[in-house]
């Protein structure tokens, strides 16, 4: 069931193009060049190219024995999105974007980061291409994610400090939306996931869907079979998106998007947008957002900054409804435990965002048998979690 | 008649410009907002606008978005800015427009907003984030509660764009005179003459320019090619001074003086 949006961008009752009017000749421009884009031969080999030169791609798909061991059931499969350039997987989207706003004659870009692992990712395609950049930070996630600040720094970007709200993720794309409109002429906004306003969830999604697409082939290769599951973390949902899209049509593979459950979801204090929320409108489309009987959007809670945000992409709204993905959540507690479990048994420091899938992904492979497989996708590593992951540890 | 039609007839008759003067509901409380609105009104506001506070108001600068964070924080709601708005009908005729953000009216659900709104004697809605592609289900709302789909062109949007987004349109045009969010700024304007040249080539509706205008001197700026003019922060951040009817009648006086030129 593979799922493409109207012309509109809206896949069923989510997605859509809530924005500005001021912004909204901005939207239908870029939705022009992308579908042109898309369609130039020239252009998608060109990003393929750079995916192989610059970004190292294909990222090894890598089985996990010790992992698996200690799980007792199925195999564990890393998808290695932590190996790419800058340790994540945000870099295909924005290697994507940057190479769309050079064909469209842009200058600058910005963006909005939570971990800051697009925010690097955008700083790094930004002094590749010799564009300017600016990246909207939360204050609360430029203390948890300080190294990540630096890198951005250091390859030119200015961050600007968030101070709204919860000073995390959600008030960064506030912000970079409002700093849009002013300069909307001559800047390209790379938003980070399949969230926003039409084109950018379906756009976001087709610059990652390479990570479904290497696994299906790797694990064909590897195995000579599909996986039982695949599992990764849904905060806006792009690395998400962009390994369940490859596996939509294989019935008997399941698709697992794991939320962060933070404290716990009965303490209200989490991050889980498609199990706790309802359909709202937030950031440009319409999507499952924890929100209060009045449509006030809630404070999302997180350990990772990265999925720290009460809103989901539309796509994800569809699939949840269509029952083809099943949504679970992990706490904070849980990840942490499998970050440590990971690093110490591979010796693969995971970031937090991804621990939320490899929790989630030891769990199942543990109720399969041993014939089985569990494909996680490895979205980023963790050094920039250093901080928060001693922090805890020692309180 | 709608009371947004009559009102804008009435001003043209008299070669006035209208003020259009933003509150926020429920800022600092519902009943120090009430008396706020009560002050503008009586000073010389032609049409209220009514903020309906958002947690995440993308369209907003500084001024405002404090003004909502206040709000919430005393627990303002959609249905007590609806209560609001009956309390201030038993007793003025002005036009009072709702202005806010898509999520509360979606999940207010658009036909119970629709009847409610009426009900309370609002007569129209701006929606800053719901752009005509959309609109089709709250404007048949609106449509059928007779409330004015109060649409916002920006100074991005193309004539054919501007065009197409007035067909669907009613009460009056809200013209966005700069490139950024709401909240006023010391620089002059922007020339908008080629904006609204542009809005009255395809209709008769009249227009109110809005965003960034703060001082008398802007508002009889911009009113030289609009109806009316909008103004918000400053209002807010007047009414925080305990300024709010000296600031009404400061734009008031700029506009009248050049109503008074003019004619």
């Amino acid at each position: 069931m593979k799922t493409h949006p109207d012309s509109h961008g809206h896949f069923g009752p989510y997605g859509g193009r809530y924005a500005a009017e001021t912004l909204m000749p901005a939207l239908l421009e870029l939705d022009q060049a992308w579908r042109s884009a898309m369609a130039d031969p020239a252009f998608t080999a060109a990003f393929h190219e750079q995916l192989r030169q610059y970004v190292g791609r294909p990222s090894p798909l890598y089985r996990a024995q010790r992992l698996t061991e200690r799980a007792g059931g199925a195999a564990i499969y890393l998808k290695r999105e932590d190996l790419n350039h800058t340790g994540a997987h945000k870099i295909n989207n924005t290697v994507g974007q940057a190479l769309l706003a050079q064909r469209m004659g842009k200058k600058r870009l910005m963006a909005e980061t939570g971990a800051g692992q697009h925010g690097v990712a955008t700083a790094t395609a930004a002094a590749w291409l010799g564009m300017q950049c600016q990246v909207f930070m939360g204050e609360t996630d430029m203390a948890r994610q300080a190294p990540n600040v630096r890198r951005m720094e250091l390859l030119g970007a200015r961050v600007v400090p968030v101070r709204s709200g919860t000073r995390t993720l959600k008030d960064a794309m506030s912000e970079a939306l409002r700093a849009w409109v002013a300069c909307v002429d001559d800047t390209f906004y790379v938003i980070g996931s399949v969230a926003g306003p039409h084109p950018y969830p379906v756009m976001v999604r087709d610059f990652q869907r390479v990570i479904g697409d290497e696994t299906r082939r790797q694990i064909l290769e590897q195995t000579q079979r599909l996986p039982d599951a695949v599992v990764a973390c849904v905060g806006g949902g792009s690395n998400a998106a962009g390994i369940f899209y490859a596996f939509l049509d294989d019935a008997d593979v399941r698709l697992v998007g794991v939320e962060a459950a933070g404290l716990g979801e009965e303490t209200g204090r989490h991050s889980a947008s498609i199990r706790r929320g309802r359909p709202g409108i937030l950031h440009g489309s319409k999507s499952y957002v924890l929100q209060d009987e009045h449509g006030q959007i809630l404070n999302a809670h997180s350990i990772s900054a990265g999925l720290d945000y009460p809103g989901v992409g539309p796509e994800h709204a569809a699939w949840a409804d269509a029952g083809r993905v099943e949504y679970v959540s992990v706490t904070d507690a849980e990840a942490l435990a499998a970050f440590h479990e990971l690093t110490r048994l591979e010796g693969i420091v995971p970031a937090l965002e991804s621990a939320h899938a490899v929790a989630e992904a030891v769990r199942r492979a543990g109720t399969l048998d041993r014939d089985g497989i569990v494909v996680v996708n490895l979205s980023g590593r963790g050094d920039k979690d250093m901080e928060t992951v001693t922090g805890t540890a020692t309180t | 008649m709608n009371r947004l039609t009559r009102a804008f007839e009435t001003m043209a008759s008299q070669g006035r410009k209208g003020l259009v003067g933003y509150l926020t509901a429920g800022d600092p409380n519902m009943a120090e907002s009430e008396r706020r609105m009560r002050d503008a009104l009586d000073s010389g506001v032609d049409i209220l606008e009514i903020g309906v506070p958002f947690s995440d108001p993308t369209a907003d600068g500084p001024v405002i978005q404090a003004a909502a964070l206040r709000a919430l924080n005393m627990g303002a709601t959609l249905s007590k800015t609806l209560d609001l708005i009956a309390r201030l009908r038993q007793d003025c005729a002005q036009p009072i427009v709702l202005f806010g953000y898509a999520n509360p009216f979606f999940r207010y659900g658009y036909d119970a907003l629709a009847r409610d709104a009426a009900q309370a004697g609002a007569d129209g809605l701006l929606i800053v984030d719901i752009p005509f592609e959309e609109r089709g289900e709250i404007a048949a709302a609106l449509t059928k509660r007779n409330l004015a789909n109060i649409p916002l062109v920006a100074p991005t949007s193309a004539p054919e764009r501007v065009a197409t987004i007035l067909e669907t349109a009613s009460g009056f045009v809200y013209a966005i005179t700069v490139k950024g969010v709401t909240g006023r700024r010391d620089d002059s304007l922007p020339d908008q003459a080629e904006q609204i040249r542009a809005i009255r080539a395809c209709s008769a509706l009249p227009v109110a320019a809005g965003f960034g205008i703060g001082q008398g001197t802007q508002a009889a700026q911009a009113a030289q090619t609009a109806d009316a003019v909008v103004v918000g922060s400053a209002l807010i951040e007047a009414a925080q001074a305990g300024r709010l009817a000296d600031k009404v009648r400061e734009l008031r006086t700029a506009l009248d003086s050049l109503s008074s030129r003019r004619t």
